[in-house]
Formats: C-alpha cells, structure tokens, sequence
C-alpha cells in the first residue's frame, strides 16, 4: 500500500497514465494489429521532444521568468549549418555533430548575455535571438534541400532490438539529466535558484555561472535535437523546428514539473512527450476532421493538468 | 474641561508571541502636541495605527469625544479629522499634487474639483512653507523626496471640507532641511495653539522637546512615562527609553582582541568598518539605518557570482527567512546542507551518505526538533528553520559569519540556546557581525557600531557597551 501511496503521489504518474490510456484505446481501435508500429512511431517521434523538453526542463527550474523561446530557431539552424557542412559525406558525421553542438552553446552564451549584460526578461531576450537565429538560417540554407549522409539517415530511421535509435539516444540524455538533477551540486543549485533566488545568493550559490551554464545547456540540448530531427527527416527545412516552440513548453508542464520553479521531473517528459504524439495520432486513427482534433488535444492537455494538479507535494 | 479628540484606554494589540501593545491609555486632547518615543518596536507605529483606525484592538477602548465609538476604522477616524503622514510616503507618484489632494477630500469631488483641488492644496502649502516654489499641476514622481514631504505634509494640514482635528506626525522631518523643518515645527505651534492636536513622533529629540507640549515615552509596548515637555532633557529621555532591569546574566566576559587579525574590512563614509578573528561585532541603531546595507556589501565584496569558491570567505544568516532564507519545496536537510555541499562532494556528485552524517551530527548539537531531517523544511516551527539556518552557516569552513537580525520571532529559550553555540564557535576563532534590533543582543557583543542615515556614526568596545551609549549615539549621532 506505502508503495501504491508513493507512486500515486509522485508528479510524473499522471503523464504515464495519460500515455497509457491514449495508447491503449487507440490499439483497441485497430484490434491490436497495429500495437508494435504505433509504440515504434511514438518512441521515435517523442524523442526529439523529450530532448528538447529537458533544455527546457532545466531553464524553467531556473525560477519565475526563465524560458528558452530560441528552441525552435537553434534546431533548424544546428540542422542546416551540420546538413550543408556534411554534405552527403559519411567522414563529415562527427565534424557535424561538433557543428551543431558549436552552435548552440554560442547561442546560449548570446542568450544569456542578453538577458544578464542588457537585463532583458529572458522571454524577450531568448524571443528576439531566435528571430536571429532564424534568419541565420534561412541565409545558410538558401532554399536548399541537403540529404543527410546514409549512415546517419539510417542510423536515425531504423531500431536497436525493436527499439527506435534516436529513443535510446533520448534515454542516454534522460539519464545523465536524471543525474545531474539528482546527484549533483549542479542539480541542487539550480532548484536552490528556483525556489528563491535572494537566498541562494546569501548561501553562497554562484548564481550567474549557474544559470549561464543552464541556458548554454538548454540551447545545446536544442541544437543536437535539430541535428538528429534534421537526419531523421531526410534533410532540414526552414519550419522543422516550428512545433517545438509550444511543445518543449507542453511536455515540461504536462510531465509535472513545477512551473514556479525548484521543482523537475525527467521521468514526466517521458510520459508527456509520448501522451502529446499518442493524442494526435489516437484522434488520427478516429478519423476526425483537423480543426475537431486541436479542439480535443487541447481539452485532453487541460484534463491530464488539472488532475496532476490535485496533487499535494510530499516529502522529499 | 473639554472632551479629548481622541482617547484609547487599555489598549492590547499581539502580533502572534510578540505583545506590540500591552495596556496602551492615550488621551489627546484638543490644542496639545503630545511628542511620542521610544526606540525601534516600542510600539509607537502600533498606537499610531490604533488611533488613525488602521489596526481594530484585540482588547481595549476607544471614546471619540467622550463617547464610545463601536466600529472605529479608518473612515470614521477620517470623519472626526483624524489625518496621519507617514514615514513611507504614502501619495500617489504617477498622479499630480492637486489630484492627490483630491484623493485625500473627497467633499471636492463634482465639476471643477481641479481648482477647488488646486486652491485647498496652494493654500496650505503657501501658510506652511512660504516660498515653496511647488507648482500644484506637476506629477509627485517628479518632486524631489524633500518636496514630496512638503506636499505630504501641507495636505495634512489643509481644509477641504472636513477640518483636520487631529495630526499624526511620524518622522515628518526625516526628509526635510533644517530650515524646512524649522518652518514646519512652528507651524505645528500655531495649529495647536489654534485649538488643534498633533502627535509627533521624531528620532530627533531635542524637536520634540522644543515643540511638544507633553511626552509620552513607550518601551516594550508600554507607556513607561508621561510629563509635560518643559520636565524633560535630551538625556533625561534616553534614561526612560532604555531599559530599567538590565540583562546582566548573560554579559560576555571581556576578551582581550588586540592581537588578532583583522579578517574583513569596509570603508566608507563614516567610521570605517573592521572586524577581527574570533570577535562578535554588533551593528546597533535604529532600523534601515544602513545595518542591513553594510552586511549586503560584506557579503557582495567576498561572494562569487559566476564560480563556485572552494573556500567561502563569509556566510550568512538570514533574518527574513522567507525572502533570503528558507528553500520551502525542500527537506531539513537539504536546506541545511546546501551551504557545504562543496564539503560533501566530490567531483560535484554530492555523498549522501556523508551529506546525512553531517546533518545528524548538527541536529544533535544544536538540537532542531524533528522526528526525521528528512521532513519538509516547512514542517518546522519558526524558531526550528531558525536554526537549521544557524546550522547551515556554522557547518560551513567560513571564517566570517553576518547575521542579519536573525532572532526576529524567535521565542526566548531558542535564543538562549543560539547565543551560547555563537559564543563557542567565537571562541574557536570565528568572526560574527550581527546586526540586530534587540539591545540585549547588541550587548552580547564585544564590540558595537552605531549606524545613522547609512554611515557608522560610533564605535563602541567592551565595557562602553550599554543601553545607554548605544542609545544616545543612535539618537544624537555624536560619536560617545
């Protein structure tokens, strides 16, 4: 029973029941025929969101007011810069990734260099550097399509023992989040910073550094996501990044970490991020029309947040 | 005999543990000024707030000319021409002088109140202080904090519909000049000697002396002494502020320091500020008198923003829990260990296990009362998270501890427990600057600064350590 208790209470429980009823009542539907395929589906597309939603897991923690609205503009510029410096060429894989992962952290030093130096609410800041950033990307990438080399588009499409690679690329990063979260000094202070900024400050917290690393992480995170998103789907586009915006947002909310600040939860992204691809492709599989299935989505998100907001925070 | 304006008998307010009023009786009557003192949370803000019916009584009575009021709030104050200027100033900034004065009549109110408006405030201001120079259509905000206090003040005292009856003055010359408040003072002696009444309270005491009619000093709550203004000296008023039973139980012996090494130092206007190993340095004065500054740059001047530090140079003990203190999602015993986790890790992966050790070898020693450090930290009573954050910063390698008024609603036996962990830990060699707002733990220390308008103003040492020196410098500003 202390058991049942405990899982009852914990904050992510909420998402992972909500994924499991969308999934079941959207097999039941195909008489199970299509039980392997959907769950592959949901791995694979949940992954680049669970990615992105951990940058953004850790901002949020920062406390009231932090938000990375870059997300977006930084996956399709990481995307075209690694695609067009690649060029189809197998050799050029890790000089990509080194690309990419450039990229982000200097758009998470620019970005925390707004909002310290210029004290720009990160809202504004992160806002106006992806408008940037964007348009970056649209002179890098002159309405070219690159391929991604063979190896990559391979590695990106096809599964490990069942099991879609870029999920378990997605579960490396959860878990060494986990880590940082739970184990660390690092994790400690920034949900020191979240709780009250003043008096991680008076306990001697270097609450700069901190928060500069978490954003440059945030934006790191964004720009492998964009990497991988951009191998997957066979080439970057302009709009790739488009619906990661709200979505990096969603999962973090939905997955139960406190919006407030001081308070996350990798095993929720999880949940959430399978839960917001599961709703989409179970009112899919019902066949109802586009502008019926936002309506639902959106009444299905408030529901899953209402009930996981019942919760009383317990011991911890 | 006339009936007083006002008249408060037995009067008891509590704030929680804390009796802010203790059987208050006040009676002003019509064409006195009666000058209220007593130092930081002797209550005169509470009577204040009693009398201009911001704060309903737990206990006690009030007669408005003789006859009992029932429902004494803040309009019925307002109609029998109660009127109150505070120390925080209290008009609109975004609005003009003339549509605050509005705010404050409402009989102006109709068409054309913006010249009745201008002609009440004009009026007053040009009585009080001649040659102002205030035009009344500028926006407050852009005043200057002097002129402001003028504005303030001159609405006070100016007619728009209900006379004003009954003054309350708190701190009216904090802002203003010499000769301002010279102009204000007199004016103060024409409106009573015009049948009005004034209570004014001021850290300046020879102003009240020279303006009140009948002093009223309060200590703890209480009224501890009532005499016409002509019976009292400067000195004489200190005596009756400070305390009649002296604390003497727990006085520190004297510590010869001479030797020891300064460890932190700030130098600004004013005496400039040291401090030695092993020595408890109290900050004394009146409250928002620079205390709380000197302590932000202390701990400014030696903390890290942007990397972590291996070896802190200070620490610091919140007083305000709630705003720079307690982590409320979060067990004891992280809030405790928090300071000194670069203690319990290694390559930035915390040891829980040490982590834990540590916790319930401090839980131990300064006994915080909880079945398990893993409970929230909420859980706690006030003087419970008082001293997990006492913990908190002994557990760390600091050499420097500040201490922001920590003892504020902390019950007595949990003091006592916390002044004897602060006088081992000073005798092991730890520096402790501790501001607070309590005398008797500004005599705990071995060496005192008094701080007026944000400079230190006096420094005293061992056995100059009193009430009374305290006291006289935080009032006069002469160093003693």
């Amino acid at each position: 029973m202390r058991m049942v208790d405990r899982i009852s209470r914990a904050p992510w429980i909420w998402s992972w029941f909500a994924a499991f009823l969308v999934w079941f009542a959207t097999i039941m539907v195909t008489g199970g025929a299509s039980t392997l395929g959907l769950s592959q589906a949901a791995l694979t597309f949940a992954a680049f969101s669970i990615i992105v939603g951990i940058g953004q897991m850790f901002v949020i923690t920062l406390g009231p007011g932090n938000i990375d609205l870059s997300v977006p503009a930084t996956m399709t510029l990481a995307g075209t810069v690694a695609l067009k410096l690649m060029d189809v060429d197998n050799a050029m894989i890790l000089p990509g990734l080194i690309t990419a992962i450039l990229i982000g952290i200097a758009v998470g030093i620019t970005n925390y260099a707004l909002i310290k130096a210029l004290r720009i609410p990160p809202i504004i800041a992160t806002l106006s550097m992806s408008f940037i950033v964007q348009s970056a990307a649209i002179w890098t990438n002159r309405g070219l399509r690159i391929k991604p080399p063979s190896f990559l588009a391979d590695f990106t499409t096809s599964t490990t023992l069942g099991v879609p690679n870029v999920s378990l690329v997605a579960l490396v990063i959860s878990v060494i989040a986990w880590f940082l979260l739970e184990k660390t000094i690092y994790g400690r202070w920034i949900s020191a910073i979240g709780q009250s900024t003043p008096a991680a400050r008076m306990a001697g917290i270097p609450v700069d550094g901190i928060r500069f690393i978490t954003y440059v992480f945030c934006a790191v995170l964004a720009s492998l996501a964009g990497y991988l998103l951009a191998c997957f789907s066979g080439g970057a586009a302009l709009n790739m990044g488009t619906e990661y915006l709200l979505m990096s947002i969603a999962v973090v909310v939905l997955g139960g970490t406190a919006v407030a600040g001081g308070d996350s939860n990798v095993p929720g992204i999880w949940g959430a991020s399978l839960f917001m691809f599961l709703v989409v492709s179970m009112l899919n599989t019902y066949g109802l029309g586009a502008g019926f299935r936002l309506i639902m989505t959106g009444l299905i998100i408030i529901s899953v947040i209402m009930l996981a907001g019942g919760r009383q925070p317990g011991a911890r | 005999m006339p009936k007083a304006i006002i008249d408060v008998a037995d009067v008891k307010v509590s704030f929680g543990a804390v009796k802010a009023l203790d059987g208050v009786s006040l009676a002003i009557m019509p064409g006195e000024c009666v000058g209220l003192v007593g130092h930081n949370g002797a209550g005169k803000s509470t009577i204040v707030s009693v009398i201009n019916g911001g704060l309903s009584p737990h206990q006690g009575t009030i007669l408005g000319e003789g006859e009992l009021i029932a429902r004494f709030g803040i309009n019925a104050a307002r109609a029998r021409g109660v009127r109150c200027v505070f120390q925080e100033l209290s008009l609109c900034p975004n609005l003009t002088v003339l549509e605050n004065t509005r705010i404050l009549h409402r009989h102006l109110g109709g068409l054309g109140w913006r010249k009745r408006a201008k002609q009440v405030i004009e009026r007053s201001l040009d009585t009080m202080f001649p040659g102002h120079g205030i035009a009344s259509d500028r926006i407050v905000g852009d005043l200057s904090i002097a002129e402001r206090q003028m504005v303030e003040i001159a609405m006070a005292f100016s007619d728009g519909g209900i006379p004003p009856r009954l003054i309350i003055l708190d701190e009216p010359t904090s802002s203003l000049d010499a000769s301002l408040a010279e102009q204000m003072l007199a004016h103060v002696l024409r409106f009573v000697a015009s049948g009005g009444s004034v209570i004014l309270i001021s850290h300046i005491l020879h102003e009240i002396i020279t303006t009140a009619s009948r002093i009223v000093v309060m200590k703890d709550g209480r009224i501890v002494a009532e005499r016409p203004a002509e019976a009292w000296t400067e000195n004489g008023l200190v005596e009756a502020m400070g305390s009649v039973v002296k604390g003497e139980a727990h006085r520190r012996a004297i510590r010869d320091l001479a030797e020891a090494p300064v460890v932190v130092e700030q130098i600004g206007h004013g005496i400039p500020f040291r401090a030695k190993r092993g020595e408890i340095v109290g900050l004394a004065g009146l409250a928002g008198h620079g205390q709380t500054d000197m302590l932000m740059k202390l701990h400014a001047s030696s903390g890290a923003d942007w990397l972590p530090r291996r070896d802190p140079a200070v620490t610091f003990v919140a007083g305000d829990r709630r705003l720079n203190g307690v982590f409320e999602l979060w067990s004891i015993l992280k809030n405790f260990s928090v300071a000194s986790l670069g203690d319990l890790a290694s390559r930035g992966v915390v040891n829980a296990d040490a982590e834990v050790q540590r916790a319930g070898e401090w839980k131990q020693r300064i006994e915080i009362r909880t079945p398990n450090m893993a409970n929230r930290m909420l859980s706690l009573s006030g003087g419970n998270q008082q001293k997990v954050l006492f913990a908190r910063a002994l557990a760390t390698r600091a050499p420097v501890v500040l201490m922001d008024d920590p003892m504020r609603g902390v019950d007595v036996g949990t003091k006592q427990e916390v002044y004897e962990i602060i006088r081992q830990e000073a005798a092991h060699g730890r520096t402790f600057v501790w501001y607070s707002t309590e005398m008797e733990e500004v005599c705990l220390c071995d060496r005192v600064y008094v701080f007026r308008e944000g400079a230190i103003v006096a420094e005293l040492a061992g056995d100059a350590v009193t009430e009374e020196n305290i006291l006289a410098s935080s009032f006069t500003g002469v160093a003693a």
